[in-house]
């Protein structure tokens, strides 16, 4: 598949992942999330900018249980709570924020 | 509702990490069966033990290195890594090539403990036959 943002064409996976990571920009983001009907806020870019920053790291894309604990330890246990989480991102919070971070679809999630 | 059955998994790791897909493919394994909250550690030997090494370059390889992963494990209640000391000794290997991979413990104020701990053949044998499920990679 291939996702078409402002006159640029970039491969994606059958879900639409983007397949380079290298491809990504906060534009690809935010078109991605415009597809879903989502704005995106100061509070999903937060949680998306971790992501991205806990994949440069670990070099996967965590899952939903370990995202949870990772964001409430680094953004306080209000932000790190399924409830939150999911009214973010209603499709769940690691396969649709990895969406739009960049990242493949999230190591354990089917 | 019965309370769920927590088994003991073992996944044992024996290869190199690059060449074969058997080392990326085994870990990705263990992190999705994490989710299921059963009681799992892992063990390497043979090759397996430079899975575990420090400062791994793929660069020439031209494949990605996945060794910052096995860093993640700690975030997946994966805490109980044993290294065989024969197979380190064997390929002049000891405690202080490997990655300082570490856990935070819930039970003791979320201390950072190391993960790793080097076995003689022995304790490990003993190990394996506690398991209840074990699997091979």
């Amino acid at each position: 598949m291939t996702l078409e943002v402002s006159g640029k064409t970039y491969e994606t996976d059958e879900e639409g992942y983007l397949a380079d990571l290298g491809d990504w920009s906060k534009e690809i983001a935010e078109y991605m999330a415009k597809e879903d009907d989502c704005d995106l806020t100061e509070n999903h870019w937060e949680v998306i900018n971790f992501l991205r920053e806990y994949y440069e790291e670990y070099q996967i894309a965590p899952a939903v249980r370990v995202l949870t604990k990772a964001i409430g330890r680094k953004l306080g246990k209000d932000k790190g709570n399924s409830k939150y989480l999911y009214e973010l991102f209603p499709y769940g919070p690691a396969k649709q924020a990895c969406k739009y971070a960049g990242l493949p679809k999230p190591t354990g999630c089917v | 509702m019965s309370d769920p059955v927590v088994k003991k998994f073992m996944y044992i790791n024996r290869r190199a990490p690059y060449g074969t897909i058997y080392a990326v493919e085994g870990l990705e394994v263990v992190l999705i069966g994490a989710a299921f909250e059963q009681d799992v550690c892992m063990a390497f030997v043979d090759d397996g033990v430079y899975q575990l090494k420090k400062n791994q370059d793929t660069s020439e390889l031209e494949i990605k290195n996945f060794s910052p992963a096995y860093r993640a494990l700690g975030d997946y209640d994966v805490n109980r890594l044993y290294v065989e000391r024969e197979s380190l000794e064997a390929r002049g290997l000891g405690a202080e090539d490997l990655m300082e991979l570490t856990y935070e413990d819930e039970d003791d104020d979320w201390a950072e403990k190391p993960s790793v701990k080097i076995v003689d053949r022995e304790e490990l044998a003993n190990l394996i036959a506690e398991q209840d499920v074990i699997l091979n990679f």
